[in-house]
This record gives structure tokens, C-alpha cells and sequence, in this order.
């Protein structure tokens, strides 16, 4: 500022100018929004790679957990019906509709589409759309009778409930059927017949499973980091290596390492059948079961724990602890009062990062968690890939998403995130 | 200038030979090799144009995703039947006029040379597969011979190995449970049928390993981690054959069916894919593939020039699912039943597998 004033000038009115005459104000501000346009010009390629890479997706997949047009655009006519009629029972009109929807569909091959559209709410019902597309082209009217003639189910209020449902595009069916609910034929929220009810229980399972994982994760991490941080630096620096190697190397050979170690001819129990501690017959089953996914995703994960770990109790002074020892402390008070809560913030960037890395976990378990082990993340894979219902597993990797977001809120609340420290 | 021009020149040629080209979406492993063998490095020789192989654990899977996201990288796919209808139900593939196909050798038209039901609006059947379940004699000398034996836990205790799904589990363990062949189907349409099955399954379920790929469960076997498993049979027969491993089949049960070649819409060589398609299920070329590997071919004129397997000393006809003495209780697979129900009951099964 001093600067700018020593090189300038006063006009007339008392304001102040630069040497080229123009209002230093002015002049400042067009600096400092060149310097703000650099800034950003700088940070740009970074914002757009996140907008282009992680909102987008995202964006796109929260959108297509309530968003399925595969019924309603291949069906305008029963559509019209339904906006036109709202609440209403099905009249000739609305059969009439259907029939003439259906008979463009069978010709253009869209009725598979139809016809999987409607399977996701109202089991079974593919068969039918696909016969009653093949029947459709020589029926006469009156249509209502004529379809209930073909199969009644077409008189089943529960079919047009579902029909309504999913003749708008925006619809909630994916979120309640991803947490076990579904509508009845009054539009009505209940709970889904119980041998479709899954997705509930394999949630509580991703977040038991990934607290245990943690959990142990902790047990045993926290001894190693503190070695790591207090041994003399040529051997902390060899144990660093054990502890990053491992982390180095490619998740599917740890993973497949693993099967060889657990499998029921495997290393683990050849040796403990070996040392006669099992019979040939008694050998543990360590693999394909939950056992499987809790020992090697705790083996996969273990570095995250450690690495903040350490880096939080590196710079901890060792004269800390022998303070409290001085002035009368027994060792576990001096660990619990004075070192522990030191580590804290260690703690808890270890604790979230393989929580929320477990959670989201897919190719351990599906490679060694055999059907106990499954985790919430297979199932949403199965939905991308097998049964291609991308809406259901949006909706299940919407609600993954919201969950973790809870979590990270509730430890922001109970232990504050300015406390994490990754390294 | 110069160089730019080679650079152009170069690119160009790139262009050209990756369009000439054309992707092929198969099972991958020994039946992998059975195509490139019988099908690929002839049709190479015959056209010059490469044949890229891709796998897949279900190679109906992928084709929604590239077809609706208007990004098909592949040309060809192998699908199960029960696949090929849903996928042509939803527009998703292209069709195919059987028409066109190659006569027989004796001038038999293509449409009466395939097996019944080998030919639809988008798919030609290029062989006849079956799950059958197989064991390792070294360790069960005296063999489980029947389906039952399957499900028999105190028998034949150990570990059992089955394909992680609802397709041919259901109709095996109805089969076990004492239903005829003939009759799975019409107890699978009632709800009482598909909770038998279930409840059948139950039985072996705590002693269950499952399996996606197909190369799996010879592996399983292999490595003694499953007593018996659910298998493809070709699969079985190339780790016995090739493999000299002491793996027995029980055709007791089998479920066969065809598989199918498709082209997803919008293939990006669309007029190769046609060739190809052709070319591999023409009489000589399905029956150059049954060499390698024990799936009967789909057309009646193939049969009888299967020989020797490759180590010229095998007789292939007693490992093909349609071999005589293999259908005494076997099953052909209803692709209507599983075009309809397979989203629905594959729902159901994940959710019985979860539950525990």
C-alpha cells in the first residue's frame, strides 16, 4: 500500500490514483482478480477432474437409485391414462391403453424391457407381459375382458398399483425395495415377503463385520506403531518395511495368499494336522465363511491402521511418560492417563479410514467370504453385473453412502475431525 | 511432411486392422481353447481377419451395460439360451436370419440340419453343454453314482461344490428330492415346488462352497477343498482327459442345454460378427470344436464326423451330454422357464443365501 501511494498521485477530489491516472482502488482490484483467475486457472484442472470423475458419477448414480424410465417410456398411452385418472380403478380405457402399448412393444421388441421393469415389484410378471405381447396383436375389444380372459392377473389391483408406481419415472420403489419394503395394492409402505428380505440384514452384517475388522485391526496395530515410534531408528526403519511391504503388494495376491494359507488343504491346517493338534477329518474351516473375510480384510486393511498411528506417536516425547512414572504413576496409569490420550487423533484417522475402507470392501469377501461373508457391496456388484437392476443398486450404494456420511457426521460431533491426523 | 504422411499412413493402417478384427465374449479356460481351436485360427486362415478372444464368467452380463451405454466393444457373445431370448426380448441384440446359414455337406438346409430349438430370431446354438457333478476317485473310491448321492451328506460326507446361482441347482435338487425329470419344470411353476428346492438345498447348504466361473470347479476338486461338485461337463472331461486327473462324471441328473451365439446391436463389425457366426457353427467347424472339448455340436451333419479327442486315442461320443447311455435321467433346461423367472428366483436365492 505504501508503495502504491508513494507512486502516485492525488487528483483534484482528494482520491487516489496510480501514476497512469487510474483510481487506485480500481487498479487494485483489477490486480488482485488477476491474481484470483490465476489462482483458480491453477486449481482448475484438479476441479474439473473431481466434477468430471467423483460428482458426476455420483450425481448420476443418487439419480438413477429413484429414476427408471423403462416402463413408462415404452408404455404413452397407459401413461396418459394414469395422469389423466389419478386414483382411479382400471376401465376399458386403461386396458384399451395397454393393449395399444403393448402391441407397438412386441413389435419393436421393447416388451422385455416392460416386462423386466414391472419383475422388480411384482415378481413372476415377465412371463406374463411377454405372452400377453404375444397375444395382444389379434385381440378384440371390449380389452378388459379380454385380458382377464388371457390371464387374471391383469384384474389384480397389486399389478396396477406397481403399473402406476412405475408409469412416472421418478419413483421411490428402488429406495424402500433396497431396505426390504415394497408397496401394497393400496400404495401403502410395507414390509417385503420375507424370503425377498435381504438387504437389511447384510447392511448390520457390512457394518458388524467392518467394526470387528477395526476393531482388531486397533488390537493389533497400536503395539506395532508404538514400537515402530520408540525403536532406535535403524530398526523401526526394517520394521517399517515389513509393515509396507505387504501394503505395496497387489490386493489380489494377498488376497489369493490367503486362500492358499486357509483353505481346508491348505498350509494352516496341513500343519496344524501335522503337529497332530487337529484329526484329518476335524480340519477348520477358515475360508469361504465369515472367518475367511474377517482374517484376510484385517490382514489387507492392518497398514491404514498403523501408518497414523505411528505418525501421531513419533513426535510424543518419551519424557512424558517417564514424568508420570517419576511422580508415582504405576506403568497402566501412565499409558491410560498420559500416552493414550496422546494418541488419539491417531486413533481415530485409523479407526475411520478402515472402517470406511471396509464398508465398501468388494473383492476380499467375494473372493474368500463364501456365502456367510458376503458383504452389502457383492450384492450391489451382483445388481450392476448379473441381474443388471442398476436402479436397486444404486439405491443400495445411495443408502452405503448416506450411512458412511452419518458416521463421518456423528465422529465429527463425538470427536471432533480437527482431532484426525493422517500422517 | 514426409513424416507426417508415414504417421497419417500408419494410423490409417491401425484403423483398418483394428476395424477388420472382430471380438468374441466367451467362458474363457479349456472351452476358450476349444473355440480358438475349432472355430478362430480356421476362420483366420479362411478370411484373414484376427479374432480376438475376451471372458467372461457370464458373457450375457456385460452386453446390457456396452449396449445401453451405446459403447459395444464386443462383436460375438457365447450366452446361455435362456440369455440369448431375455437379451433379444429386451432389443439388445441383432437379429439373425437362419436363412443364410451354410447348408450341410449334403445340401440339407441349415434350418432343418440344427437340432430343434437351436435356431432363434437372434441367436444360432453352436453346442449342447450340460451341468453334470463329478468327484475325484482317488478319494471316493466307491463312487456316488445317482443325484440323490449328491444331496447325501452322511454317505458321502465333505464339502460340496455348487454354481452360485438358481439355474440348474433348483432343477438338480428337485431331481434328487425323487421328482422326475419330466416333471421339475411344471413343480418349479408352483410356489410349493420352489420351496422344495430351496428346502432340498438347505440340506447341504452349511457344506456348500460356491462356484462362478467354470474353471473353478475343477480346481476345487483338484486342490481337495470340495468332495463333489456341480461342473460344465467339458470342463470335468478336459481336467480328466488333458489333465490326466482321476475326476469321474455322474451324468445321473445332468441338465443340458445349447449355448448360443449372439450379436449385441451395434457390434462394431457388424458384417465380420455375421461371418464369423457362419463360419463357426457351419457342419465342419462345430465339429473341428467337439474335438477339444466334449459339448455335442447343434447340428444333426456334425455328429458324425466327431472322431478322436486331440490325443487321438479318446473316443469323445461317451462324454457328450447327448450321448445315449448319459440320458437316462437328465434334463434338458427349459430356457422359457429361465428367461422369465431367473431375475426373480436369482433374487430369491441370494436372499436364502444370506440368510443363515
Amino acid at each position: 500500500m505504501a508503495d502504491v501511494t508513494a507512486q502516485g498521485m492525488t487528483t483534484g477530489d482528494g482520491r487516489l490514483t496510480t501514476t497512469d491516472g487510474r483510481p487506485l482502488k480500481l487498479a487494485l482490484a483489477h490486480a488482485q482478480s488477476r491474481n484470483r483467475r490465476r489462482a483458480f486457472l491453477l486449481v482448475a484442472p484438479l476441479l474439473l477432474f473431481i466434477v468430471v470423475t467423483f460428482v458426476l458419477p455420483i450425481g448420476q448414480m443418487l439419480h438413477e437409485a429413484v429414476y427408471n424410465d423403462e416402463f413408462s417410456t415404452h408404455v404413452p398411452e397407459l401413461k396418459a391414462w394414469f395422469d389423466a385418472n389419478p386414483a382411479a380403478e382400471p376401465d376399458e380405457a386403461a386396458y384399451a391403453a395397454l393393449v395399444a402399448d403393448f402391441r407397438v412393444a412386441a413389435q419393436e421388441r421393447t416388451i422385455g424391457k416392460i416386462g423386466t421393469r414391472l419383475n422388480y415389484d411384482y415378481p413372476g410378471v415377465l412371463s406374463l407381459v411377454k405372452s400377453t405381447g404375444r397375444a395382444v396383436k389379434g385381440m378384440e375389444p371390449p380389452f378388459k375382458d379380454a385380458l382377464i380372459a388371457e390371464d387374471e392377473r391383469w384384474a389384480d389391483p397389486q399389478l396396477w398399483s406397481v403399473m402406476r408406481e412405475a408409469s412416472s419415472a421418478y419413483t421411490a420403489s428402488f429406495m424402500l425395495a433396497a431396505v426390504d419394503l415394497a408397496r401394497d395394492k393400496d400404495g401403502a409402505i410395507t414390509r417385503a415377503p420375507e424370503e425377498r428380505q435381504v438387504y437389511v440384514k447384510l447392511f448390520i452384517r457390512t457394518f458388524v463385520l467392518s467394526g470387528l475388522i477395526t476393531l482388531i485391526c486397533l488390537i493389533l496395530g497400536f503395539p506395532v506403531a508404538h514400537l515402530l515410534a520408540t525403536l532406535p531408528m535403524r530398526w523401526s526403519n526394517v520394521l517399517m518395511i515389513l509393515v509396507l511391504l505387504p501394503f505395496w503388494t497387489s490386493l489380489l495376491v494377498r488376497t489369493t495368499s490367503w486362500m492358499v494359507l486357509l483353505q481346508g488343504q491348505g498350509v494352516v491346517n496341513n500343519s496344524l494336522v501335522a503337529l497332530g493338534l487337529l484329526t484329518d477329518d476335524g480340519r477348520l474351516p477358515m475360508i469361504n465363511n465369515q472367518i475367511g473375510t474377517v482374517v484376510a480384510m484385517t490382514h489387507v486393511l492392518l497398514p491404514f491402521m498403523i501408518l497414523p498411528l505411528y505418525s501421531v506417536m513419533r513426535p510424543i516425547p518419551p519424557s512424558y511418560v517417564r514424568a508420570a512414572r517419576s511422580l508415582g504413576a504405576t506403568s497402566w496409569t501412565a499409558f491410560r492417563r498420559v500416552y493414550l490420550p496422546q494418541t488419539l487423533p491417531g486413533i481415530g484417522a485409523g479407526a475411520l479410514l478402515v472402517f470406511i475402507l471396509a464398508v465398501g470392501y468388494y473383492i476380499t469377501p467375494a473372493l474368500v467370504g463364501g456365502a456367510s461373508g458376503q458383504l452389502i457391496s457383492n450384492l450391489i456388484a451382483f445388481h450392476m453385473q448379473d441381474s443388471l437392476n442398476w436402479s436397486l443398486g444404486a439405491a443400495l450404494s445411495a443408502i452405503l453412502l448416506v450411512l458412511v456420511l452419518v458416521l463421518y457426521w456423528l465422529y465429527d460431533r463425538i470427536v471432533g475431525i480437527d482431532n484426525l491426523k493422517l500422517g | 511432411m514426409k513424416k507426417l504422411l508415414v504417421l497419417t499412413t500408419a494410423l490409417t493402417g491401425v484403423g483398418f486392422a483394428a476395424h477388420a478384427d472382430i471380438t468374441v465374449l466367451s467362458w474363457g479356460g479349456a472351452y476358450e481353447t476349444s473355440q480358438v481351436e475349432g472355430y478362430n485360427k480356421p476362420f483366420t486362415a479362411a478370411t484373414s481377419t484376427n479374432v480376438i478372444m475376451t471372458a467372461a464368467d457370464n458373457p450375457a452380463a456385460p452386453i446390457k451395460a456396452m449396449v445401453e451405454a451405446g459403447n459395444v466393444t464386443v462383436d460375438v457373445a457365447d450366452v446361455e439360451y435362456a440369455d440369448a431370448i431375455r437379451l433379444c426380448d429386451e432389443g439388445l441384440l441383432e437379429t439373425i436370419d437362419a436363412s443364410t446359414l451354410p447348408a450341410a455337406p449334403d445340401g440339407t438346409a441349415a434350418t432343418d440340419d440344427f437340432l430343434p430349438g437351436a435356431l432363434t430370431d437372434c441367436a444360432v446354438a453352436s453346442i449342447v453343454f450340460s451341468t453334470v457333478f463329478a468327484y475325484d476317485s482317488s478319494k471316493i473310491p466307491e463312487g456316488p453314482t445317482k443325484i440323490s448321492d449328491f444331496f447325501d451328506l452322511e454317505k458321502f460326507p465333505g464339502k460340496r461344490g455348487l454354481r452360485k446361482g438358481a439355474k440348474a441347482n433348483l432343477e438338480m435338487a428337485l431331481m434328487a428330492d425323487g421328482v422326475a425329470a419330466a416333471d421339475v419344470y411344471a413343480m418349479l411353476e408352483t410356489p410349493e415346488g420352489i420351496d422344495r428346492a430351496f428346502a432340498k438345498l438347505d440340506t447341504i447348504k452349511a457344506e456348500t462352497v460356491w462356484w462362478e466361473a467354470g474353471a473353478q470347479p475343477p480346481q476345487l476338486l483338484a486342490d481337495g477343498e470340495v468332495a463333489m461338485t456341480t461342473a460344465y461337463n467339458g470342463r470335468i472331461f478336459a481336467a480328466a482327459t488333458a489333465e490326466a486327473k482321476p475326476f469321474v462324471t455322474v451324468w445321473d441328473g445332468q441338465v443340458y442345454e445349447y449355448d448360443m451365439f449372439v450379436i449385441p446391436k451395434g457390434a462394431p463389425n457388424l458384417e465380420g460378427a455375421m461371418e464369423y457366426v457362419k463360419f463357426a457353427t457351419s457342419t465342419p467347424q462345430l465339429a473341428e470344436q467337439a474335438k477339444w472339448i466334449s459339448y455335442g455340436p447343434a447340428r444333426k451333419s456334425s455328429a458324425p464326423l466327431i472322431g478322436l479327442f486331440n490325443d487321438g486315442k479318446t473316443e469323445m461320443a461317451p462324454f457328450m451330454p447327448t450321448s445315449e447311455a448319459n440320458l437316462t435321467n437328465a434334463l434338458p433346461s427349459s430356457y422359457e422357464f429361465w428367461a422369465d423367472r431367473d431375475s426373480e428366483l436369482n433374487e430369491r436365492f441370494n436372499a436364502w443365501l444370506a440368510a443363515n
